[in-house]
């Protein structure tokens, strides 16, 4: 496990019992929002971690963010449904004025004001963000914006969201990372004024959405910080992103090496139990130590987060290597279960639907080798 | 009026409790430790009566070692607002940890004291009713209902084959059962809270208490292993079985 914040864990343990495999089944099945498990997390104070207590939140670092959100995914819970209302508000906090940062985070970290869904990749654009094609042009005290985004997750279940937009026409922009801008948008009001938001049914229940923007009028006192600097102010909310799915993953690899284990400590077949043989055990002890080894790693990450200094790095690496220890554990803890895996009732194949995710989102595992061989390694530019 | 509550850490209720091999004890090394959870109830009836106004602080008190400070304030992050640490290494038995009450109750003179009917590891049932004994105090064991009105408590006592009302004077002791409410869970701004709440050490012999043992543990073991269950062809054959194998009617 990463960190120790015994007391927090012990807490998101108990708040996760009251949600249990069949709370999620049912959501899993309906395709709908786990509303009372994020409305007991926003109660409890747990999504307002990171914001400042001059701002009405506890004020605590990425480690502790990364303790709850690795210990709800262990209990067998699925925090990819309020996730980002922990770390989106980064950006406001780390960029925007005063007057955003009064009338926007007391808000957010009461819970009245929920900020989760950033609208960054668009069907033209996935991770390649510099190449977007949402325009926002300036109009008086507004600006206009025209555009659509895809996989924008949470949008339904979000006031604001912050969207990410062209003010600079490529050619013309200063520099190659110049020209895009962030703003906050007001989804309740936007919502059929130049915003229609649609689901994208998927493999598994995240609520990712389409945004088309048609015409939205977004007040100028929306933009934050300056115009054309957008695309620097996203990039340290990413890194904050990819440690707390970093260590998600840790957390899912946590509650699958714990399943594997209990059944292959009581299945018996041929007399024996199942666990008893070193090809059902070696798996399994080789899932726990890429679970420690990546778990090092997201610790690492966040350290350096919260002491300031760089580390897209280690951020990227504890990802890469977290997403791929729950994957490792997921399959697994498949294998372990033989055919009862597949069943709903185990929550073994829900869980292993889920897992899979974070190999791809929010960024692929190819892009960060990418990243790795390019700005770590010095290899030569691929694109 | 102020409410004393006394708590106690014990082995985790969802950890399964193993004999040390010499059969001296419970294995109590590298365990998942909690606060006993007949306390958390207490502590929670206690934050409850400060939160409607009937009680005007909440002091809570445990002896143990070190770590025992991390039971406390599991207990401050419930809302209660301040904690006493009375540092001992190793076991204490309920006379003496009533005797250290008692001493701590005539330092803080509570209205109140609340404590858990039994602590799940040693199941003695006996601490509150020695500590009201010695305080010379009414005493209502088996809360499942609290209320305080002026100088006085009414309490709903789980009693066998079901509830008996009764009406005690405060200064009291209550012992509470399961049923008196549900704690909360500690929400992350109060956890934090927590941190900043002041926990006072006393030693036990400031207390003068002598926490020397009278009683002499001879031997613990486990429950004999449970065996497996029959089928019984005919209602005649489970008489006879019940009669005759188990022989319980």
């Amino acid at each position: 496990m990463s960190g120790n914040f015994s007391d927090i864990r012990e807490q998101i343990r108990a708040l996760c019992a009251g949600f249990p495999g069949a709370y999620w089944r049912e959501h899993d099945r309906a395709r709908t929002y786990p509303r009372e498990f994020v409305d007991a997390l926003t109660t409890g104070g747990w999504l307002a971690c990171l914001i400042p207590e001059a701002y009405g939140g506890s004020g605590l670092g990425l480690r502790e963010a990364a303790a709850i959100m690795e210990e709800i995914q262990a209990s067998g819970c699925n925090g990819a449904a309020a996730h980002a209302q922990m770390y989106t508000m980064g950006t406001i906090l780390r960029h925007g004025s005063d007057a955003q940062k009064t009338s926007y985070l007391p808000e957010i970290a009461a819970g009245r004001l929920r900020l989760q869904a950033f609208g960054v990749t668009e069907p033209e654009s996935g991770t390649d963000t510099l190449s977007l094609r949402t325009r926002a042009v300036r109009d008086g005290d507004h600006y206009i914006v025209n555009g659509s985004k895809v996989w924008t997750s949470r949008a339904e279940h979000s006031d604001l969201m912050l969207l990410l937009a062209r003010t600079t026409a490529r050619e013309d922009a200063p520099s190659r990372t110049e020209g895009l801008s962030v703003f906050i948008v007001d989804l309740r009001e936007a919502r059929g004024k130049g915003i229609e938001i649609r689901p994208i049914p998927t493999m598994i229940n995240h609520a990712t959405c389409e945004v088309f923007i048609d015409n939205l009028r977004v007040p100028a006192a929306n933009l934050i910080g300056e115009e054309g600097k957008g695309f620097r102010y996203i990039l340290d909310g990413m890194n904050a992103e990819r440690i707390l799915i970093g260590a998600e993953c840790i957390g899912d690899a946590r509650w699958f090496v714990a399943r594997a284990g209990d059944y292959a400590k009581t299945r018996k077949v041929f007399n024996r139990p199942i666990g008893q043989n070193q090809g059902v055990q070696f798996p399994i002890a080789r899932a726990y130590a890429q679970m420690r080894a990546a778990a090092l790693m997201v610790e690492r990450a966040a350290a350096l987060f919260d002491a300031g200094e760089r580390c897209g790095e280690e951020a990227n690496l504890a990802k890469l290597l977290a997403s791929e220890a729950s994957w490792e554990a997921a399959d697994t803890c498949m294998q372990t279960f033989g055919g009862y895996g597949f069943a709903e009732e185990f929550d073994v194949e829900r869980k292993f639907r889920e897992a899979r995710l974070y190999r791809t989102a929010p960024i692929s595992t190819n892009m960060i080798l990418s990243y790795v061989a390019e700005h770590v390694l010095g290899l030569p530019r691929s694109y | 009026m102020k409410v004393l509550v006394a708590i106690k850490r014990v082995i985790d209720a969802n950890v399964k409790a193993r004999v040390r091999q010499d059969g001296s004890g419970v294995e109590t090394t590298n365990v998942k430790m909690a606060m006993n959870p007949f306390c958390e109830i207490a502590v929670e009836e206690a934050v409850r009566l400060k939160e409607a106004g009937k009680a005007t602080e909440t002091v809570v008190v445990s002896a143990g070692a070190q770590q025992t400070q991390e039971t406390i304030r599991t207990a401050l992050a419930i809302g209660a607002d301040r904690g006493i640490h009375v540092p001992h290494d190793g076991a204490l038995e309920p006379l003496a940890v009533a005797k250290m009450l008692k001493a701590v109750a005539e330092r803080e003179q509570p209205g109140l004291v609340l404590l858990g009917k039994q602590a799940i590891d040693d199941d003695c049932n006996q601490t509150g009713q020695m500590l009201a004994a010695l305080l010379g105090w009414p005493q209502a064991t088996f809360a499942s209902k609290i209320e305080i009105d002026g100088d006085s408590a009414t309490v709903t006592r789980e009693v066998d084959g079901g509830l008996e009302k009764i009406a005690v004077k405060m200064p009291c002791v209550i012992t509470v059962d399961l049923r008196l409410n549900e704690p909360r869970y500690a929400s992350l701004p109060n956890i934090m809270k927590a941190k900043k709440k002041p926990i006072d050490q006393i030693a036990l012999a400031d207390l003068g208490v002598d926490p020397a043992p009278r009683l002499k543990v001879l031997k613990v073991a486990e429950p004999p292993a449970r065996g497996g269950g029959i089928k019984v062809e005919t209602a005649a054959e489970l008489v006879d079985k019940l009669k005759n194998a188990a022989g319980v009617i």
